[in-house]
This record gives C-alpha cells, sequence and structure tokens, in this order.
C-alpha cells in the first residue's frame, strides 16, 4: 500500500486548517466514490486524506420556502429520500434516483460528485438547470460560484487549491413551475451516456416564463443548453420538439468511447431534451 | 418422477443460510498462520519480447520473501497443460508450450511474468512496481482475420502462422442438399467475445508440509481431482502426495473448469518457501487473465426450399482462441459442430473450423461452451429464412423439428438425441405467450410508430456429460455412500458444485432412497483426500451423472439394508419394504426397522446374516452410455426505443424440459441465472480489444452486465420427457437458460427492426447499434 495520513476532523474549520497545511499533498474525501477507487488503481496517489465524513453539519438537507439547500456531505440518498423535496423541486430527488445503485446512493455524496465533475456524472446537469450556488471555504476566507461557471472542463472546476465545497443552494422554484432529468445509462457504469435536466416556469398562459437546461455526458464538461432555452422562452408545450433540436448546438469536444459516438450523444441530448421539457411542462401545470 | 417424500418438492437450498449470513469458507476465508501474499506482475503489452528483468529493488522491500521469474521456474514447472490436443481429432493442431510465467516473450496483456511473496498482499502489490522489465513491443495480433493477413506478426515462432488448428465435421450429403435447395440462405454471424465474471474471483492458498511431503491447494476450482492429476504432473510430485481442496466456490460458469499458472505457481512457492502463500485474483486481473467465453465468426448457408424445408447447413468459422490454450479450449468450437442441426431433421450438415492464435487470453468454456453458438446460429438463420421466404419462424420450425416418434434420433453429425418432444414445448410456450395476441399487438404499434419485436429459440443442448469416449479426460463420475453406526449418511461425490445445488437435491435423493430426515445428510466434495476420484461439475453433468453414481451406490447399501432387516426380522428380502422410514415386512410397518437400527447392527457386527461383511458404506463409478439432451422453447417480447434504439425487454417466457424434476425451485433458479446470463450476451456484454491488444472493457465500468432491473419477471414453464440414459430419467439444466435465451432475444430485436428492412444484427445489440440501422434505413427511403 502507498502510505498515506489519515485525518478526520470533526469541524469544517479543523479541516480547513488541515487543508491547508497539507495544500497540493492532500485530497479531501467525501463519500469515498470517486477518490478510492483512483486510489485503488493507483491513479491517485495522495500523501494525505483529509476524510469530512465526520463533519456533521455539511450533511442537511433542507427546504425552504426561498431556498434549498444541500450540505456538501449529503449522501444522494438524503436527497432522494427528502420528505419536502418532491413537492418543492422534483428534480432533485429525480436526478438523485438516477445515480449508480442503491449502495452508491447511500455511500455517495452529492458535493464529492460536483467537486469531482466527471463530465459524465447526473449533478451537473440538474445544478446547471437550477441555477444552482455553490458555497466554497478557503484560505481566504468563503466565496460562492453558480453552477454555470463552477464546471470548467474535463474533471475540472473553478474550486482552487486549498478550497472545499460546502454548501449547494438553490431558490426554490415558484409555482407553475416543473422539472424533470431524463438520462439514458451506460449499460456498466451507470454514468450518463447523454442526461437531460430541465427545470421550467409557465406563465398564465402557459408558455414558457423561464427555462434552463443542463446536459451531461454528451461533451467533455456539463453544459446549459442556451439555445434550447433561447428557442423555448415565451413559447409553449409545442415549441418543444423544435427547441430540443438544439441540444447539442455549440458543443466543441464530444465524448467518445466504445459506449457510444459522438453523433449518438448529441442524438440522444436532442431526445432528452425533448422528454425532460415535456415532462418539465406537465409537472408544471 | 413422482413426488415421493422430498424428490420433486419445492425445498429450499440447504447451501443458502451459510451464503446469505456469511459464514461460508471460500478460498480466502481460510487463513493458515505464517502466510505469504502473493502478487504477480502481468504484462502491459499485448506482444512483447522480453529481455532483461530486474527484481532487485522488488527483493529488498523489507517484507519480500521472494521474487521470481519464467527464468527461475522454467526447468521446475511444467507447461500448463491442454486436454484437447489429440491429432487425430485435429490434424496437424499446434501446441505450443504454454509456461507459467512468460520467458522470452509476452504474447497477451495480462499474462504472468513475475511473481512476489511477501507478508503482507499490500507489500507484494508495491514490490510489483519495483520490478523492471525490459520489454520489446511487437505489432499485435487482435482478431483471428488479423491473425491470418499476409505478413501478420507471428505469436509463436516455432511455426510460420498463427492457424493453431483446423477441424471439419460432415454430415449426410452437403452438395446434393445445396443442388437440391430453392434458395440458399446465407449470413455472416458473430459470436462475440465474453468474460465470465463468476462472483467470486479465482483464488490460490497452498501450504506444503515438509515431514510428510505434501502439498494441499485450495484453489476455487470446478474440479479438484483433474486439477491434482495435472499439478501433480507440472510439479513432478507424486499425485497422492498432492490434496486438492475446492471449498466453497462462489460460481464458475466454466471459467474454473481449467488449471491455471497460479495454482503450479504457489504450489511451488509454497514448497520452496517453506510457508503457506496465498494469492487471490482482483477482477481486472480476473478479466484479463481467467479464460474467455465464445469468440466465433463465420459464414453460415442454409439450404431450404421454398415451404421452409431446411436441406442442409454449411458453416465456415474462424474461432480465435488467444495466445495459448488452457485445458480444453480447442475442444470448445467442436461443440458448435456438433449440435449444428439443432432441434431439426436434416441430416446434411458441414463445418470447416479454422483457429487462429491472437494476442488475447485464450477461450474456453463458458457456459453453454459451443453449444451456444450452434443454437444461435441455426435459430437466428431459421429466423432470416423465415424473413426471406416471407413464412412464420414459428411455421418454419415446427415443419422441420424431429418428430415425437422419431427418438432417439441420430442427428447429421452422429448425435444420438435420447429423447424430446419439441412440439409439446413449443405448444405451452405459445400458448403461455398467447402468441396470436402478440402479433395483432405488434401491427397496432406498428401503425403507431413503436416496435415491438417476438423472438423464438426452440434449442436443444447437449448435457450430462458424457461417455468418457467422447470427452477429452473422463466422463465417468463416482460416488461414496456411508452409514454411521447411528444412521447418519454422508455422500462423498466425485462432482464439484459451486452454486448447483446439489447438497441439496442429492440428499433429497438419498432422504427419499434410503428412508432418512435430510438434516441426517451430509454431502462432501471437493477435497481429492476425502472424496474417490472423480471428475467434476461442468457441462450440466453432475445430477445425470453424478447424481446417478449415487443412486447406484445408495442402491448397494439398500440392498445390505435389506438384507439385514429380512434376517433381523426372519423374512426374505423380496419381502421388506420401505415405508415411512421403516424397513418392515410388507403390510406390518409397526415392527419395522429404522436405517439407524439396522446400522447399528451392521456396525457392531453381531447378529449379521451369514456371509455379510460388517459396515455400511458403497461406493459406485458410473460411466454415462450416452450424453442427455434437455430441450424447450423460449420466448422474447421486446419493444426497441425507436428515437434511442434501447431494447426494453417486456416479457420472457422460457419452457425447459430437462427430463424428471428433483426440485422445481433449483431449476427455476438454475433457468433464471442462465436466461440472465444468455441476455447478458445478447444485449450487453462484450470483451473488446483494441488494435494494441489493450482490453477496452476490462472492469465493471467498462464490461456491462445485465443486472435486475433489467428483466420482467420470468414467465416460466415446462414439459417432462424423462431421458433414457439415467435411472433417474434427469437431464440437467445448467446451461439450457444460457443456450435459449441469446437467440430468442436476438430474434424478438430483429423482428422488431423488421419494418426497417433489417434481417441481422450482430451482438450485442446496443442502443446505438439499433438506432444507426434505424437511422440508415429511414434515409434510405427518403
Amino acid at each position: 500500500m502507498i502510505p498515506f495520513d489519515y485525518h478526520a476532523p470533526k469541524t469544517l474549520q479543523k479541516a480547513m486548517r488541515l487543508v491547508r497545511e497539507h495544500g497540493d499533498d492532500a485530497s479531501v474525501l467525501a463519500g469515498g466514490h470517486s477518490l478510492i477507487p483512483l486510489m485503488k488503481l493507483r491513479f491517485a496517489a495522495p500523501a494525505v486524506v483529509i476524510d469530512l465524513g465526520g463533519i456533521g453539519g455539511l450533511k442537511k438537507v433542507t427546504a425552504g420556502h426561498e431556498t434549498i439547500t444541500i450540505g456538501a456531505l449529503a449522501t444522494h440518498y438524503a436527497v432522494e429520500s427528502h420528505r419536502l423535496l418532491p413537492g418543492k423541486c422534483r428534480l432533485l430527488p429525480e436526478t438523485a434516483s438516477e445515480i449508480g445503485d442503491v449502495q452508491v446512493r447511500n455511500r455517495g455524496t452529492v458535493g464529492g460528485s460536483i467537486a469531482h465533475a466527471d463530465p459524465a456524472a447526473d449533478w451537473p446537469a440538474a445544478m446547471l438547470a437550477l441555477n444552482a450556488q455553490f458555497d466554497i471555504a478557503g484560505p481566504s476566507g468563503e466565496r460562492a460560484v453558480a453552477a454555470s461557471d463552477f464546471f470548467v472542463g474535463l474533471f475540472t472546476t473553478a474550486l482552487q487549491a486549498g478550497e472545499v465545497l460546502t454548501r449547494i443552494r438553490i431558490a426554490t422554484p415558484p409555482e407553475n413551475s416543473g422539472g424533470a432529468y431524463v438520462k439514458m445509462r451506460q449499460s456498466a457504469s451507470g454514468f450518463a451516456l447523454a442526461g437531460v435536466a430541465a427545470q421550467v416556469a409557465l406563465d398564465s398562459a402557459g408558455n414558457c416564463a423561464s427555462v434552463a437546461v443542463g446536459v451531461t455526458g454528451v461533451a467533455s464538461v456539463a453544459y446549459r443548453a442556451h439555445a434550447v432555452e433561447d428557442a423555448l422562452r415565451g413559447r409553449g408545450l409545442d415549441a418543444i420538439a423544435e427547441a430540443a433540436a438544439h441540444a447539442a448546438d455549440g458543443v466543441e469536444e464530444f465524448q467518445e468511447d466504445h459506449h457510444a459516438s459522438a453523433d449518438y450523444r448529441a442524438h440522444l441530448a436532442r431526445v432528452f431534451a425533448q422528454r425532460a421539457l415535456t415532462r418539465a411542462f406537465e409537472r408544471a401545470t | 418422477m413422482p413426488v415421493s417424500k422430498t424428490v420433486g418438492a419445492r425445498i429450499k437450498r440447504r447451501e443458502d443460510p451459510r451464503l446469505i449470513q456469511g459464514l461460508a469458507h471460500y478460498v480466502d476465508d481460510i487463513k493458515l498462520p505464517n502466510t505469504l501474499h502473493v502478487a504477480i506482475l502481468r504484462s502491459p503489452y499485448s506482444h512483447a519480447r522480453i529481455g532483461a528483468i530486474d527484481t532487485d529493488a522488488a527483493q529488498n522491500l523489507p517484507g519480500v520473501k521472494a521474487v521470481v521469474t519464467g527464468s527461475d521456474i522454467k526447468d521446475t514447472i511444467g507447461g500448463i497443460p491442454c486436454a484437447a490436443t489429440d491429432p487425430e481429432g485435429f490434424p496437424g493442431i499446434k501446441v505450443p508450450h504454454h509456461p507459467v510465467l512468460a520467458i522470452d516473450k509476452a504474447r497477451f496483456v495480462g499474462e504472468p511474468i513475475a511473481a512476489v511473496a511477501a507478508t503482507s498482499a499490500y507489500i507484494a502489490r508495491d514490490a510489483l512496481d519495483l520490478i523492471e522489465v525490459d520489454y520489446d513491443p511487437l505489432d499485435a495480433v487482435n482478431s483471428a482475420d488479423a491473425a491470418f493477413a499476409d505478413g501478420a506478426p507471428v505469436l509463436h515462432e516455432d511455426w510460420d502462422d498463427n492457424m493453431a488448428f483446423t477441424w471439419q465435421i460432415a454430415g449426410g450429403d452437403i452438395d446434393a442438399a445445396f443442388a437440391e435447395a430453392d434458395h440458399i440462405v446465407s449470413q455472416r454471424i458473430e459470436h462475440q467475445r465474453l468474460v465470465p465474471n463468476p462472483m467470486e474471483t479465482r483464488g490460490v492458498l497452498a501450504e506444503y508440509m515438509r515431514g510428510k511431503d505434501q502439498l494441499t491447494i485450495w484453489s476455487s476450482t470446478q474440479i479438484p481431482h483433474l486439477l491434482r492429476t495435472q499439478l501433480s504432473i507440472m510439479l513432478d510430485m507424486a499425485e497422492n502426495h498432492v490434496r486438492v481442496i475446492a471449498p466453497e466456490v462462489g460460481g464458475g460458469f466454466g471459467c474454473k473448469l481449467n488449471v491455471y499458472a497460479e495454482e503450479a505457481l504457489l504450489g511451488h512457492m509454497a514448497k520452496t518457501l517453506g510457508q503457506p502463500v496465498k494469492w487471490i485474483e482482483g477482477r481486472r486481473e480476473n478479466f484479463l487473465h481467467t479464460i474467455h467465453g465464445r469468440d466465433q465468426t463465420g459464414v453460415v448457408e442454409l439450404a431450404v426450399k421454398n415451404d421452409g424445408a431446411i436441406l442442409g447447413l454449411k458453416y465456415a468459422v474462424t474461432a480465435d482462441v488467444g495466445a495459448y490454450y488452457q485445458l480444453l479450449t480447442p475442444a470448445i468450437p467442436t461443440l458448435t459442430g456438433l449440435m449444428l442441426c439443432g432441434s431439426y431433421t436434416f441430416q446434411n450438415v458441414q463445418m470447416d473450423l479454422k483457429a487462429a492464435f491472437t494476442n488475447k487470453m485464450a477461450t474456453d468454456a463458458y457456459r453453454g461452451a459451443g453449444r451456444p453458438e450452434a443454437t444461435y446460429l441455426i435459430e437466428r438463420m431459421i429466423d432470416i429464412a423465415a424473413h426471406d421466404l416471407g413464412l412464420d419462424p414459428l411455421d418454419v420450425r415446427r415443419k422441420n423439428f424431429i418428430g415425437t416418434d422419431a427418438f432417439p434420433h441420430e442427428t447429421g453429425t452422429a448425435l444420438a438425441y435420447d429423447s424430446g418432444d419439441y412440439t409439446a414445448a413449443l405448444d405451452r410456450a405459445v400458448e403461455m405467450a398467447d402468441y396470436d395476441a402478440l402479433r395483432w399487438q405488434q401491427a397496432e404499434l406498428r401503425d403507431q410508430g413503436r416496435y415491438l419485436g417476438i423472438g423464438f429459440s426452440t434449442y436443444v443442448e447437449i448435457c450430462g456429460m458424457g461417455p468418457s469416449a467422447a470427452m477429452p479426460a473422463g466422463g465417468w463420475e463416482s460416488s461414496t455412500v456411508r452409514v454411521d453406526p447411528t444412521g447418519k449418511v454422508t455422500v462423498l461425490t466425485g462432482v464439484s458444485p459451486h452454486g448447483q445445488g446439489q447438497e441439496t437435491t442429492f440428499a433429497q435423493l438419498v432422504a427419499d432412497g434410503l428412508g432418512v430426515g435430510l438434516a441426517d445428510i451430509r454431502i462432501i466434495h471437493g477435497d481429492t483426500d476425502a472424496v474417490q476420484y472423480g471428475i467434476g461439475t461442468f457441462g450440466s453433468r453432475a445430477t445425470a451423472v453424478g447424481g446417478t453414481a449415487m443412486v447406484h451406490a445408495m442402491g448397494k447399501i439398500k440392498d445390505k439394508v435389506i438384507k439385514i432387516a429380512a434376517h433381523l426380522m426372519e423374512s426374505n428380502p423380496q419381502d421388506i419394504v420401505l415405508e415411512d422410514d421403516k424397513y418392515c415386512v410388507q403390510g406390518a410397518p409397526e415392527s419395522g426397522l429404522t436405517l439407524a437400527e439396522i446400522a447399528q447392527v451392521a456396525h457392531v457386527g453381531v447378529g449379521l446374516p451369514p456371509e455379510t461383511e460388517p459396515g455400511l458404506a458403497e461406493s459406485h463409478f458410473f460411466e454415462p452410455p450416452n450424453f442427455t439432451y434437455p430441450f424447450g422453447t423460449h420466448i422474447a417480447v421486446v419493444e426497441v426505443d425507436a428515437d434511442t434504439g434501447e431494447v426494453e425487454l417486456q416479457r420472457y417466457i422460457a419452457v425447459d424440459d430437462c427430463g424428471n424434476i428433483i426440485n422445481p425451485l433449483i431449476v427455476e433458479g438454475q433457468v433464471h441465472g442462465g436466461i440472465a446470463q444468455g441476455v447478458g450476451q445478447a444485449l450487453y456484454e462484450e470483451a473488446i480489444y483494441d488494435e494494441s491488444g489493450q482490453m477496452l472493457t476490462g472492469s465493471f465500468m467498462d464490461y456491462a452486465l445485465p443486472k435486475a432491473h433489467n428483466f420482467p419477471r420470468f414467465e416460466l414453464g415446462n414439459t417432462v420427457t424423462p431421458s433414457p440414459v439415467n435411472p433417474m430419467g434427469v437431464k440437467g439444466v445448467g446451461e439450457a437458460g444460457t443456450i435459449g435465451s441469446t437467440p430468442a432475444i436476438a430474434n424478438a430485436v430483429i423482428d422488431a427492426l423488421k419494418p426497417f428492412g433489417v434481417r441481422h444484427i450482430d451482438l450485442p445489440l446496443r442502443p446505438e447499434k439499433l438506432w444507426k440501422l434505424m437511422q440508415e434505413r429511414n434515409d434510405d427511403s427518403l
């Protein structure tokens, strides 16, 4: 075994001190579903592992009138099973329920997945569609980054050295809004070959007042499908098919492997954009 | 077989409580003091010359006890054996030396290069990174086509090319059949490479006791006795000083029907190091260096009449067998040849096989072993013929079925099918499926742009392997039945169950046969020091052959018990019957004796009839006169999503006939698992090597196994046509589900895409492949 020091701080302050102290030598451990496999494969060999699992304050999920907050260490299952979320923001538990399997959802964390930024992970799509804000603790204090600025590239985020994602904040969607997440699983890993999260709010005429669409699995990084949104805003259900056709517009670098070609992924983005938007509209009315 | 007491009843498996409570002992659960842990350095190259290997740094790592390379052991450990290289069967076969650790050349990614023994598994693994190997990479051969191409790199340089062997089978008059045909239906068909993936990977623990010169090998194997024989040869030890134990074995599917490098290597290391050594295969190692299945590609031609009557079949095929042979590698595709006639009457048949060495892991027996290939291709060809002739695939099957009154039936490949009623199984499945309603529903949905598909597979397969004359290393089986003085019964069986449930089914047979409770019976297997020589568990043979050996041994016990009972009751043996677990004079059950009472007399040795040996133990070795041939009809109903190409398996109907059934619950379990594995081949699984011979699908992140949520509730039925081959009338059911299901799914998916003019698609039927076909055909029609 490649030796490493293991720390399990009980408070965020202690964790941040350790992160500062060890700098690049340290890796932060949340649910262990990304870092541990990498270490077992010897692709990652941190000298110090800082396990955030003991920090109770980072596990909480709350669903208020104004804001939904998800502690970075909340498990996928905590979101999936939250009593109030289905009524307040269906997209969140629906996305959680599409992740891995029961064991993975019981152990893996929302924050860990977001910070890891796997291009085929499910959360980035939902976070983009919900305009989530990520609270980040760092050496020079706290800052907040919008999801649309957070996912920078393949396994790359806006997190700087010494920074830790602590909390996800989402504005509770208003009345007359609906969201949905639709994906095709890569048949082995369960990650998204393509996954589309859509969140819409309708006006009194049933037309689209606001819309956000996040796409994962398709490109080297999850992205907002702005072209779809622009084509749909102010329009109704019957405009979805036409709008969804733009779901892969502007993608510079597609994911491509023996599981799915770039063309197929782009096609799936369009199909699932249509399905996710249709479902989101239905849920909004 | 009628339900007597326990036989025929749905009795829960006696194995399961220990398995589901974590109380079972697999190889890794066996801990011996002072054990060293072994890690294996494997070739990262698919094809490379090996120069110097520098092990100094690894040797010097604290905790490392030994580093072994190919040159260290090449004179002390013999080659890895193959039992199917008889030049009479395979004229001109090339049999390369298969070293335990590669010597001058590495020929596939994952091939063992060196081994480290250390005080912990972590240290052993760390030490691998310190071994420096001087590799000179060579071009890779990654397919049979590449192997046969002009100028292809040659794997085994004792020869000029990569042609491993050829094999041919022919029956009837193939030329006449093709001359007489109205149509020749032709299709190229691939059987992709698969990874068996038992839940427990392989693992070996070896201990050597110098004082007794005894080597004990615990290995996750299906064949402890055959392994003992082979290890004694490889390690040059007397066979009776080698003991092999197969403890709890977590699945095999054929991949543990083998002799692997690690088994010999650890035996050698235990002996030379004087400490126990253990190696537990990692999942990635398992993907790379435990045998693979299938990997045949060929062109099938079917000679048919306009009315769907099949006259003959030709199959020209190449098998990509990998870099070396494992135990049965060349034999596997020959099973395909034997079963080419399927459930059908045609006698004119020919298969020409060419096998190629490639820079991949060896292929060998994987659940079904050669028969799935045969069933898949004939069942596909029937559907293609029906498609081309405009006939219902069901009608084509019925037309060509071997008649119920035609058994035993000799095939064009000289097999003798023992018994069958193919139409009965088909009728039952069609009724369960409500076939006409399905076709009507299909038509309705097509009008809505939805694509439902209905697929049939009417399979027959070979089980109960088998007569020794037809097997590479013995086809018989053995059993000893012992009754203790207290009446407890112990069965020693030569088979080596690893999930098939014989600790339950064999106990049922004993309970009914000797009149004892299930709890009083113990089935012992998998320990060569405890059990008389046997062959093992594979080829759906354990009950049909091993069970029969036990039934015969039990019969000898019963004869003796009755003789003693008659003497004690001053009666004649022919008047003694077993009633309510008592041996009594017919009509007088109240004065009967239990097995325990009689066993006590047999062991005390007083009161025995004249000329009767004391004790109560008997053995039997059973040589089966023939294979058994289970059959059935499977029907799959799928819907293909026109937008994405995703396949939804909506219904699965399976009517299997495995002869008499000892325990329906266990039969259903075998069928369930078999269907799932066959569906895996149809929809998900594929071992992919890239151009350079790297495996792209070397983990569960990239190699897709079917999961529970992929399946509907199976609708199972059965017909019962007893086999005349053994007294129980059983056939075997370990592989039937796998053999039957792959073509049913393929036929259903291709049926769904019929409106797009699709006639054949190679497996696995991944969504993108189907979507592209639908796209192309849509574009064509524009």
